[in-house]
């Protein structure tokens, strides 16, 4: 058995088969390596693309990063429709079996806690943006000169001032929504605002949360994301999901919840 | 459970996972991408989806 080993998340055993077609980062179909009561999924991957120089190039590669992104978001979508998976970072490779169960050997207990943490749980995104941007007239149609100094300040003040309303409306807005939806969730985490040179969504991303939320109340949690979508002009909500729990998979997360001494 | 339809999910949002989230692993792997430098992945990406067909958004 030569090559690498990459995991792409640790389990507790399940009945289910995964799907036959199922294929791994490198085209190598995923299989599982039991240790004790949990099982790591894993799948071989060539030195030659994963070992550490040939990882770094690549992972500055967008094609290959999106290619790797999606083969690995597949498997841990398959693992999601039978289990509850703890997903793994991006590219974790180890140099043979025994590497990765010396791995789950060190870390059990912790995966044992965060599995339990998540069990029946999913991950869903929402993001709020701001959709227009009032000091940008249309380009084909530029408004007409201004015939004084005068009305060139006034024109500016108001745009400004209409830009500050909508700016100030969906931080209130974004805050709310985000308090009404951590109630409905376990856990809850924001990330960086998106880039929208990077995602080419339109507007500007003023919020980018992720909750943690029982399948079982998925349904209600959906239904209150679609029911504010359409509260705010001007402003744009954006559902994604259900995710494995991604966001709440964490170490920092679980080593200041052992640190708070829960 | 029922899954709301998705679209192909966005690449930047999988990536707001993938590369930020999940357990990261010390020790006896090959590279920790926590150690890869993500400014320049996302400077890389920017680079990119200019060049494709986006009008530069450094007009202004």
């Amino acid at each position: 058995m030569s090559g690498l080993r990459y995991v792409y998340a640790v389990c507790r055993p399940f009945g289910a088969a995964l799907q036959a077609q199922l294929t791994g980062v490198a085209g190598d179909p995923p299989r599982l390596l039991a240790h004790g009561d949990l099982v790591a999924v894993v799948s071989r991957v060539p030195e030659a693309d994963f070992g550490e120089e040939a990882l770094r190039a690549h992972l500055e590669d967008l094609d290959w990063l999106a290619g790797t992104a999606r083969a690995h978001q597949q498997v841990i979508d398959a693992l999601t429709a039978v289990t509850t998976p703890l997903p793994l970072r991006l590219a974790t490779v180890f140099r043979d079996d025994s590497g990765v169960r010396t791995m789950m050997e060190r870390r059990e207990d912790a995966f044992r806690r965060t599995l339990d943490r998540l069990e029946g749980r999913v991950e869903w995104g929402v993001k709020v943006f701001v959709e227009a941007e009032p000091e940008r007239p249309a380009a084909a149609e530029p408004a007409p000169r201004p015939v004084t100094g005068r009305d060139y300040l006034r024109r500016r003040r108001e745009q400004s001032r209409a830009g500050e309303d909508l700016w100030t409306r969906a931080e209130g807005f974004a805050t709310g929504l985000h308090s009404t939806l951590s109630s409905l969730a376990d856990d809850a985490r924001l990330h960086a605002p998106q880039n929208p040179r990077l995602s080419g969504a339109a507007g500007r991303n003023v919020l980018n949360a992720a909750y943690l939320v029982r399948r079982d109340a998925s349904e209600e949690f959906v239904e209150r994301v679609d029911r504010t979508k359409d509260d705010a002009p001007g402003i744009r909500v954006e559902l994604t999901g259900p995710w494995a729990a991604y966001s709440f998979a964490g170490d920092a997360a679980g080593e200041e919840e052992a640190g708070a001494g829960s | 459970m029922t899954v709301v339809e998705r679209r192909e999910i966005a690449l930047v949002d999988l990536l707001d996972r993938l590369l930020a989230g999940g357990v990261v692993i010390k020790g006896d792997v090959t590279l920790r991408i926590a150690d890869v430098d993500l400014v320049r992945i996302d400077l890389n990406a920017l680079i990119s989806s200019v060049n494709s067909n986006v009008p530069s958004p450094f007009g202004d």
